[in-house]
C-alpha cells in the first residue's frame, strides 16, 4: 500500500502534520481523544519515540491505532534504543502493520531522559539508518541479504535550521538527502528571516520541506528554550508579544503566532508544509489550523 | 595510556577485611603517570592500610611493592620470591595488570585498588581526557585526528546530531561537540570532502571480545610452535 503522506505533496502545495507523543503506560484515553480531534485535519501524524529519551508506549503500536482510526501515522524511528537488527525487525513489523512512512532519528541520549542508567545504542546514525530503509524498500537488508517482500516507505529525516554552527548541520542535511530523505521536518523555528535564509540554502531539489512549529504557552517557555534548547531561538519581539498576554490570553496569543508564521509559511510559499508540535496541548491543534486559515 | 583512579580507601579497606598479610602491588608505568598505582601512591595505600589496622587494633602487616610493569610476564615473575609470605595481593594497576597478576599467581587471593577508567592523554596538570575507545578500525585519517567513536557521545560517523550546541554538547556541555570540532579541523585542512562522504555503518564484529592480536613477526614462529606441540 503507498503512503498518503506521500502522495499529499502531490495534490497539494502545503501539507501539514501534527505531533502525538505516547503516555507513559496503558491508559491511551486521552490520546485516542486527541487523535480523533486531529487526524482528519492534518495529513499525517507523527509519532514520537519514546520522546526526551522518557520510556513510554512504542511509537509502532500507536501509528497502528491511528490506522485503525483513519488517520495516517509517520513512525518516528530513533538510533538510541535499537541495534541494527531491532531497527529493522521494527521497519518490517511497521511495513505488515500498514505504517509507510518513517522519520529517521538519531535520538536524544539517554542522561537526558528517565532511565539514564540505560546504555545507549547508536549502532546505527541517522543517515545510516535513512540507507537502511532504502534497501529495505529495494529488497535487501543491511548485510545484503534478500528479503521476502520489501518493504515500501517514505523516509523522512530531521534538521536544526537554527543550529549554530550550521555548515557542519548542512552538511549532514545534505547526506540525509543523498541517503534517501524524501521529506524534512525542521526543529522548531520562530524567525521567518532566517528560515527563509535557511531555505535558500537548502534548497528544494528532490525534498519536500516542512517547517517545524512548536505552540509557545508563555514567555517564559520561551525564555527558557532560548537558554536549555539547542537550535532553537525564539526572537525578542516573540516574547515581548507572549509577556504582554493577560494570563487568560496567553495560550490564545501563542495559537496566534503559530497561525500567523503558518499563514505566511504557506502565502509565501517559503516550503511545503509545516510540522506542527503541540507538546501538552495537542486539544489546540484545530485552534492553530484555524487560526491559520 | 591507560587512564586509571585509585578507589575510595573505604572499598579498598572492605576487600581487605581481615587478611593478615597483605602485599600491595604498584605498576610503574601508565598509572604511575596518572599518579593512581605508581611507587608513590602504593606507599601512601599501604600506609593507610597500616594505620586503618592499627587504629581498630588489629593485627595486620602490609607491605608494598612496585614492578616496571603488570601486563607482562617478565616483570610478574620478580613477585615471585616474595609473594608466598601474603594472604592476599592488592594489585594497584589497571584491570589487565590485576588480571595478569592474578593468574600468574593463581593461588593468590588478588584485589583491585584501581578502577580503570580510559585510554587517554595528559591534557594539562593533573588532568586525563579520553581519546580512544579501541574501535580496531581508525578512521582518524578522515576526521582531521579527532575520533567521533570517542569525542561524540552517541559515535556518530556522519555529521553532528540535533543536539549540538555552540560547540559544545548537549550530553555535558563542558564537553566538545567532536562533529564542530572535525568541521572546524577539516575546514582548515582544506579537506571537508571527507566530512561529505557518507561513513557505512561501523563494523563492530571486529571488536569482538576478549581482543586477542599477534604480531605478524611472531606468528609464524608461533604456528611452528603449535605445530611441534600437537
Amino acid at each position: 500500500m503507498a503512503s498518503a503522506f506521500r502522495s499529499a505533496f502531490s495534490e497539494k502545495d502545503f501539507v501539514v502534520t501534527a505531533e502525538i507523543g505516547p503516555p507513559k503506560g496503558t491508559d491511551i484515553a486521552q490520546m485516542i481523544h486527541h487523535i480523533d480531534l486531529i487526524k482528519d485535519k492534518v495529513d499525517a501524524l507523527n509519532v514520537t519515540d519514546n520522546q526526551s529519551s522518557v520510556m513510554r508506549i512504542g511509537s509502532l503500536a500507536v501509528c497502528r491505532l491511528i490506522l485503525d482510526r483513519g488517520g495516517e501515522p509517520i513512525l518516528q524511528l530513533t538510533c538510541r534504543d535499537r541495534n541494527r537488527l531491532a531497527l529493522q525487525s521494527e521497519l518490517l513489523s511497521a511495513a505488515v502493520l500498514g505504517v509507510n512512512n518513517v522519520l529517521c532519528l538519531t535520538g536524544d541520549y539517554v542522561s537526558v531522559g528517565d532511565h539514564p542508567q540505560a546504555r545507549p545504542v547508536f549502532d546505527l546514525d541517522s543517515v545510516q539508518l535513512l540507507q537502511t530503509v532504502g534497501l529495505l524498500n529495494d529488497g535487501t537488508d543491511l548485510s545484503g541479504a534478500e528479503l521476502q517482500g520489501a518493504t515500501n516507505f517514505f523516509p523522512g529525516a530531521v534538521v536544526t535550521p537554527e543550529a549554530d554552527p550550521i555548515e557542519p548541520q548542512m552538511i549532514k542535511f545534505e547526506k540525509k538527502i543523498a541517503a534517501g530523505a524524501k521529506f524534512i521536518q525542521t526543529q522548531a523555528i520562530y524567525d521567518l528571516e532566517n528560515f527563509k535564509r535557511f531555505m535558500e540554502k537548502a534548497g528544494r531539489d528532490g525534498v519536500k520541506i516542512m517547517a517545524g512549529i512548536v505552540l509557545l504557552v508563555s514567555a517564559g517557555m520561551a525564555r527558557y528554550m532560548n537558554k536549555n534548547v539547542p537550535g532553537i531561538f525564539v526572537p525578542e519581539e516573540l516574547i515581548d508579544e507572549m509577556s504582554t498576554a493577560s494570563k487568560d490570553d496567553r495560550i490564545e496569543t501563542g495559537i496566534r503566532i503559530a497561525g500567523r508564521m503558518i499563514r505566511q509559511l504557506r502565502e509565501e510559499k517559503m516550503c511545503d508544509g509545516v510540522h506542527i508540535m503541540a507538546i501538552g496541548k495537542e486539544e489546540r491543534v484545530p485552534d492553530i489550523l484555524d487560526a491559520a486559515a | 595510556m591507560i587512564v586509571a583512579e585509585r578507589k575510595p580507601l573505604e572499598q579498598i579497606e572492605a576487600m581487605a577485611g581481615d587478611f593478615e598479610k597483605i602485599l600491595v602491588v604498584g605498576c610503574g608505568t601508565c598509572v604511575a603517570v596518572c599518579m593512581a598505582g605508581g611507587e608513590k601512591e602504593v606507599e601512601l595505600l599501604a600506609a593507610q592500610l597500616r594505620m586503618k589496622a592499627k587504629l581498630d587494633g588489629r593485627e595486620r602487616v602490609v607491605d608494598e611493592i612496585t614492578i616496571t610493569r603488570q601486563c607482562d610476564t617478565e616483570y610478574l615473575d620478580q613477585l615471585e620470591k616474595h609473594i608466598d609470605r601474603y594472604d592476599a595481593v592488592i594489585s594497584a594497576a589497571c584491570g589487565a595488570g590485576v588480571q595478569f597478576l592474578a593468574g600468574r599467581f593463581d593461588d593468590k587471593i588478588v584485589l583491585p585498588a584501581l578502577n580503570t577508567l580510559f585510554i587517554g592523554v595528559a591534557e594539562g596538570a593533573g588532568v586525563w581526557t579520553q581519546r580512544c575507545i579501541a574501535c580496531e578500525d581508525c578512521i582518524l585519517d578522515q576526521t582531521g585526528g579527532i575520533c567521533p567513536m570517542t569525542i561524540c557521545a552517541k559515535n556518530l560517523l556522519n555529521g553532528p546530531c540535533g543536539g549540538t550546541d555552540h560547540g559544545k554538547c548537549e550530553v555535558d556541555a563542558d564537553n566538545d561537540c567532536a562533529w564542530t570540532l572535525i568541521y572546524k579541523k577539516l575546514e582548515k585542512l582544506g579537506r571537508l570532502d571527507s566530512m561529505r562522504e557518507i561513513q557505512p555503518p561501523k563494523d563492530f564484529s571486529v571488536m569482538a571480545k576478549p581482543g586477542k592480536y599477534t604480531h605478524a613477526a611472531f606468528e609464524a614462529a608461533q604456528d611452528e610452535e603449535e605445530q611441534s606441540d600437537g
